[in-house]
C-alpha cells in the first residue's frame, strides 16, 4: 500500500470529494479509529526505543562510562568512607578526619614523620605511596577479598569498609632510629634475621603526610615546599636511596673469600701489601691511616681496623664472577625487590673491565651502591648463620573487624654463605665493636654479643661531596641462637671525612639505640 | 467494585462501575510508594528517617484526597488511573527534588510542593467547572491567539539561560510555552475535527501527493508556524520540536495522510540542518550529541552530557539507592532538565523501566479514552495531550541519554519548575474529563458504548464488523 494512499481501504477513494457527505464521514471515521490506534502504538514504541538506549548507556557502556578518568565517582566513592589503617605494635598510626567537603574523609596521621618511610602518602591530591600505594586495595576497601558476602555487596552496593595493613614495625625501635638520627640527615633500616621482619625504617629529615593529605591551596603550598626542598623530605632514604656502601660492602668480601676458600681462615695473614697497587694501575689504594696494622694482616684484624689494601686486593683475588655471585646472593642486583613497597635496587657493578675497580668495588666504593636495607640484610644473613631472609614489613592484612584476609610468613630468599663461614664473619664482627683495635666501639651494648662493621664511603667527584657514614651491626643476647636484631645506619654528613671513625662514631650510637629499644622489648 | 456499584443503585443508566475505590487504593499506594522514598532518602543520607517525612506524605496525601474528592463528585466514570498515575509521578519528584537539595545544599522541595499543590488546585478547578469539554471547542481561536501573544512577551524580556521562554515576575518566574502547549493542543483538535473531512477528502494531486486546498489546512498551519517561529525566535527548539511532532501526529489521526508526515519530516530535516551549523546555542547541543566527550578530550573536564551518561552509568542495571549516588555533579539544572540522571543512577535501568511504564500506562490511558469517544474532538483532544505526553517524555529521556541532541526540555511531572508542573496537572484534569466523558453510560435507550473490540488495526476490510460499531450516530458525551 503507497503511503500516500489514505490509511484505510474502505471508502470510495480519491474520487470522493464529490460524493456523498455520509460516505465522506464514515470513511473519515474509520480512518480516525485506525490511524489513533497507529499513532498510540507509535507511542508505545518510543518505551523499548529509550530502554534499548538505556541498556546501551547503563549496562553495555557503563564500564567505559565509569572508568572515564573525568568521571568524579571512583575518588568520591574512595573518600566516602574512612580509609582502613596501618597498625604498628598494635595501635594504628593513621586515621581518618570527616572533611564536611567535597570528598567526606581525609587521611590523617598520628605521628606522621615517624611513620612516613612506612606508611608514605595518602593523598587526595597526590595520590598515594608506599604501603598506601601498594596495599590500596585493601585500605580503601576495594579489594576484593575484603568482602564477606561478594554477592549480596554486588546487589545492595554497600561499601565495603577499609581493611587494615599490620606491619612489622617494632614501635620503640623506630622511635629509637628517628630520634638517634635527630636532625641529621641519614637512614636506618633495622630486621629481625630469623623472619626477614622489618623492625624500623626510618629517614630524616622527614615530613608529615597528612600535611599533603588533603586537597586545596595550603596543601599544595604544603608540596611544593616540600618537593622543592634542597633535603628531599619525602625522599624514603631506607629504601629509594642508594649510598655507595665504602667499608661495610667488606663483609661482602670476606664472605665471599672465605667462601673461594682465598685464605684458609680469619687468623691466617693474607697476602696483603701496604699500600696495594692493582696490577692495571699505578694509583695505589692505601688506607686510612699508614699507622694501621694492615700489612698482610690477618682477615680479622684487617675487618676490626678497616684496612682497604687487604680488603681491595682480596676481591681482586676472589674474582669479578665469585664477587658477583656472592653480592648477589647478598641481594644485591634484584631489580624489582617488593617488601612488597618496592626497593631501590642495590648495585654491585658486573663487566668490570680490570683490576683496580674491582677492587674499588670490593671496598665499596666505584659504582657499589647500596640501600640502608640492603646493608641491613647482609648484616641479618650473616647473623642468621648464613641464612638470608626476605625482607617484610607486613605481617598481615585484615578486615575492619580484624579478621585476616591474608598473613606472610618468612620466607627464605637464600644462602649466600655457609654456617661456617658466618660463624666466622660474626667473630670477626664482633671484633670490630669489642676488640680495642675495633672501629665500632660506640656500639657496644654492655652483656650482649654485638657485632657490628664501619663505613665511610667517600662521594663525588674527586670525593668533594658529603661522605657517608655506615654501620651495619646485630646484637645476640646470651642465650639467643640467632641475633634479634640487625641495623643499617646510613647517616649524610659533611663533618665524616675522618673515616672510619665516623661510621663508629656517627652511625654506630645510633645503630646501638635500635638495637638497645629492641633487645628491650 | 461493589461499593461503587452500591453507590449508584437507583441510577437508570446501565450500571458501569466507576472505580472510584479502585482509584482511591490506588492513591493510597501512589502516596506510600512516595513517602517511601522520600524516608528513604533521608535514611541513605543521614541513617534515619527525615523528619519531614510525616508533613510530606500528609501534604502529598492531602492533595491527592482533595483531587479525588472533585474527581468523585465530578467525573465519576473517569479512568482511575489517571490521577493516581500523576500523584505517583509528581510525589516521585519531589523526593529526587529533595534527594538533590541535600546533596546541593538548597532547598527547592518545599516550593515544589507548593508548586504541586497549586497544580492540584487547578486540577479540581478544571474538573469541577469544566463541566463539559467540548465548550474548549468554542473558544479554539482564543486559546490559539492567547497562547501566541503569551509566547510573544519574552521576546522583548531578557534572556535566560540562554533562551527567552520566561517571563518573570518577582520571585515567580512562568514558561508561557509550557500552557501554550495544551491551548495549542485544543485548538489542533478543535480545527482538525471541523474540518478532518475536508482535510482527508479533498484537495489537489501533485505527483503521488495529494495536497489539501489551502484553505482547509491554511489556518492550522499558520498558527503551528507562528507559534514554531516565535518559540524559534526564542531559541526555544525543544518545545517548538514538540510542536511538531504533535502538529504531525494530530493531523495524521485526523486524515490519515501518512504522506505528509512524510514531506513534513523531509521539510523539518532541511531545516533543521541550517540550524545545527550556524545557530552557536544548538550547534553546540549537536557536536555534544555527536560527541558527548568532547570537552574531556579538549582537557576542559566533563561536560554536563558526559555527567549525565558517567550518572547513568553509575547507576547500572539495580541503581545506587536514592540518596547514594552523585549525579549532582552534573551542575546546572539538575533538578529540572536532568533530573532523569538523578533516576537512572540511583534507581538503576530497572527503577526507569517502571517509570517509563507509569508515563506508557498514563499515555495508552489517554488514547484509550480518545479512541472510546466517539466525539471527534474529544478524541483529537485526548489523543493530542498524550502523544504531548509521550513526546516530551521521549524528547526528554533521549536528549539526557545522548539518542537526539538536548532540547532542554523537562520531564513531566518530575522535573522542578512550577510552569510544567501546573501544565500537566492541567492536561490529566483534561483526560479525566474525556476520559469520564468516554465511560459515562448512554443515557437508556441508547446502549452502553462497546468498549473498542480492539481488533488488529492493520486487519483492513476484515475488520468492517468492529469498525461498525463506530459508526453509531450517538455520541459518547451527554448533552449538557
Amino acid at each position: 500500500m503507497s503511503p500516500f494512499r489514505r490509511g484505510t481501504g474502505h471508502g470510495t477513494g480519491r474520487g470522493s470529494e464529490r460524493g456523498s457527505a455520509e460516505q465522506a464521514a464514515g470513511a473519515a471515521r474509520l480512518t480516525l479509529s485506525r490511524t489513533a490506534r497507529r499513532s498510540g502504538l507509535f507511542c508505545l514504541l518510543l518505551v523499548p526505543v529509550l530502554l534499548v538506549n538505556l541498556s546501551r548507556v547503563q549496562v553495555v557502556q557503563a564500564g567505559h562510562y565509569n572508568d572515564n578518568p573525568a568521571n568524579q565517582r571512583a575518588l568520591l566513592a574512595r573518600y566516602a568512607q574512612p580509609r582502613g589503617d596501618i597498625v604498628v605494635d598494635g595501635s594504628s598510626v593513621t586515621g581518618s578526619r570527616a572533611t564536611g567537603g567535597y570528598f567526606d574523609y581525609v587521611r590523617t596521621y598520628t605521628d606522621g614523620p615517624l611513620y612516613a618511610p612506612v606508611t608514605g602518602l595518602s593523598s587526595q591530591t597526590y595520590g598515594n605511596t608506599l604501603l598506601e600505594g601498594v596495599e590500596d586495595g585493601v585500605l580503601s576497601g576495594t579489594d576484593s577479598r575484603l568482602a564477606v558476602h561478594p554477592l549480596l555487596n554486588a546487589v545492595t552496593r554497600e561499601q565495603v569498609p577499609g581493611g587494615k595493613v599490620i606491619t612489622t614495625i617494632n614501635a620503640k625501635a623506630q622511635q629509637a632510629a628517628f630520634a638517634g638520627l635527630g636532625g641529621k640527615r641519614g637512614a636506618v633500616a633495622a630486621i629481625e634475621p630469623a623472619t626477614g621482619r622489618i623492625l624500623a625504617l626510618a629517614s630524616t629529615p622527614s615530613y608529615d603526610p597528612g600535611s599533603v593529605a588533603g586537597t586545596g591551596p595550603t596543601v599544595a603550598a604544603n608540596w611544593a615546599n616540600l618537593t622543592g626542598s634542597a633535603t628531599a623530605p619525602m625522599l624514603n632514604r631506607a629504601l629509594r636511596q642508594t649510598y655507595p656502601p665504602g667499608s661495610t660492602f667488606k663483609l661482602v668480601t670476606a664472605s665471599a673469600g672465605l667462601t673461594a676458600g682465598v685464605y684458609s681462615g680469619i687468623d691466617v695473614p693474607t697476602d696483603s701489601p701496604d699500600p696495594y697497587t692493582p696490577s692495571d694501575t699505578t694509583v695505589p689504594i692505601t688506607n686510612e691511616s699508614a699507622a694501621d696494622p694492615c700489612l698482610n694482616a690477618t682477615l680479622r684484624v684487617a675487618l676490626e681496623v678497616s684496612c682497604n689494601t687487604v680488603y681491595g686486593k682480596l676481591g681482586d683475588d676472589v674474582g669479578e664472577a665469585g664477587m658477583v655471585r656472592m653480592a648477589q646472593a647478598y641481594g644485591f642486583n634484584q631489580t624489582s625487590q617488593t617488601i612488597p613497597v618496592g626497593v631501590a635496587e642495590s648495585v654491585f657493578p658486573t663487566g668490570l673491565t680490570g683490576h683496580a675497580l674491582l677492587a674499588l668495588s670490593s671496598i665499596g666504593q666505584y659504582d657499589t651502591a647500596a640501600t640502608p636495607l640492603q646493608m641491613a640484610e647482609v648484616g641479618a644473613a650473616i647473623a642468621d648463620n648464613g641464612t638470608l631472609m626476605r625482607p617484610q614489613l607486613v605481617s598481615s592484612l585484615t578486615r575492619a573487624d580484624g579478621t585476616t584476609v591474608q598473613s606472610f610468613a618468612p620466607k627464605v630468599f637464600g644462602h649466600p654463605v655457609t654456617a661456617a663461614v658466618a660463624a666466622e664473619l660474626q667473630q670477626m664482627m664482633v671484633g670490630v665493636v669489642s676488640d680495642p683495635l675495633g672501629t665500632g666501639g660506640n656500639a657496644a651494648i654492655p652483656g650482649v654479643t654485638v657485632g657490628g662493621k664501619t663505613g665511610t664511603a667517600q662521594n663525588g667527584v674527586g670525593n668533594s661531596g658529603t661522605p657517608y657514614a655506615w654501620f651495619v651491626c646485630w646484637a645476640r643476647p646470651s642465650g639467643d641462637a640467632v641475633a634479634p636484631v640487625a641495623v643499617a645506619v646510613v647517616i649524610e654528613d659533611s663533618n665524616a671525612n675522618r673515616a672510619d671513625v665516623s661510621g663508629g662514631g656517627l652511625a654506630a650510637p645510633v645503630a646501638r639505640e635500635v638495637m638497645q629499644a629492641v633487645l628491650n622489648g | 467494585m461493589t461499593a461503587a456499584v452500591v453507590a449508584a443503585p437507583a441510577d437508570p443508566r446501565p450500571r458501569v462501575p466507576t472505580r472510584r475505590t479502585t482509584e482511591l487504593l490506588l492513591l493510597v499506594l501512589a502516596v506510600l510508594i512516595a513517602a517511601f522514598g522520600y524516608a528513604d532518602v533521608g535514611w541513605a543520607i543521614d541513617g534515619r528517617v527525615p523528619a519531614g517525612t510525616g508533613e510530606y506524605a500528609a501534604g502529598l496525601g492531602g492533595m491527592a484526597l482533595l483531587a479525588h474528592l472533585a474527581v468523585r463528585l465530578r467525573a465519576r466514570y473517569a479512568d482511575p488511573l489517571l490521577l493516581p498515575l500523576a500523584v505517583l509521578l509528581n510525589g516521585l519528584g519531589l523526593v529526587v527534588i529533595y534527594r538533590l537539595d541535600r546533596a546541593t545544599g538548597t532547598s527547592s522541595a518545599p516550593s515544589q510542593l507548593l508548586w504541586s499543590g497549586l497544580g492540584v488546585l487547578l486540577f479540581i478547578a478544571v474538573v469541577v467547572l469544566l463541566r463539559d469539554y467540548r465548550v474548549l471547542q468554542r473558544y479554539a481561536y482564543v486559546f490559539a491567539f492567547g497562547s501566541i501573544v503569551l509566547m510573544i512577551i519574552p521576546v522583548f524580556l531578557p534572556a535566560v539561560y540562554g533562551a527567552k521562554i520566561w517571563i518573570k515576575a518577582g520571585p515567580l518566574s512562568f514558561q508561557p510555552g509550557e500552557v501554550a502547549k495544551i491551548a495549542l493542543a485544543v485548538f489542533f483538535a478543535s480545527y482538525l475535527a471541523s474540518n478532518r473531512d475536508a482535510l482527508a477528502l479533498t484537495g489537489r494531486r501533485i505527483w503521488r501527493i495529494e495536497l489539501p486546498r489551502g484553505r482547509d489546512l491554511g489556518p492550522v498551519l499558520v498558527i503551528w508556524l507562528v507559534s514554531s517561529g516565535v518559540l524559534f525566535l526564542e531559541q526555544d527548539l525543544g518545545t517548538c520540536l514538540i510542536f511538531f511532532g504533535l502538529f504531525v501526529m494530530m493531523l495524521y489521526v485526523a486524515t490519515g495522510r501518512s504522506g505528509w508526515i512524510a514531506v513534513g519530516l523531509l521539510l523539518v530535516g532541511l531545516a533543521i540542518v541550517p540550524v545545527a551549523l550556524f545557530e552557536p546555542h544548538v550547534h553546540s547541543r549537536f557536536t555534544d550529541w555527536l560527541d558527548p566527550m568532547r570537552s574531556i578530550t579538549a582537557g576542559q573536564g566533563a561536560g554536563q552530557l558526559a555527567q549525565s551518561l558517567f550518572a547513568f552509568a553509575a547507576g547500572g542495571l539495580l541503581g545506587t539507592g536514592l540518596g547514594q549516588g552523585h549525579s549532582y555533579l552534573i551542575g546546572f539544572a539538575v533538578k529540572s532538565d536532568w533530573i532523569l540522571a538523578t533516576f537512572g543512577e540511583e534507581l538503576g535501568l530497572v527503577g526507569l523501566a517502571a517509570l517509563l511504564l507509569l508515563y506508557a500506562v498514563l499515555v495508552v490511558r489517554g488514547y484509550r479514552a480518545g479512541i472510546m469517544l466517539r466525539d471527534p474532538f474529544g478524541r483529537l483532544l485526548s489523543i493530542g495531550l498524550a502523544s504531548l505526553l509521550a513526546l516530551q517524555v521521549f524528547v526528554v529521556a533521549a536528549g539526557v541519554t545522548d539518542l537526539i541532541p538536548l532540547t532542554g526540555m523537562t520531564m513531566p511531572f518530575l522535573a522542578q519548575g512550577g510552569s510544567s508542573l501546573v501544565t500537566n496537572w492541567i492536561l490529566v484534569a483534561l483526560l479525566v474529563r474525556t476520559s469520564d466523558a468516554a465511560r459515562r453510560p448512554e443515557l437508556p435507550p441508547a446502549p452502553p458504548p462497546a468498549l473498542p473490540a480492539a481488533p488488529a488495526s492493520d486487519a483492513g476490510p476484515a475488520s468492517d464488523g468492529a469498525d461498525g460499531a463506530d459508526d453509531e450516530p450517538t455520541q459518547g458525551v451527554p448533552k449538557v
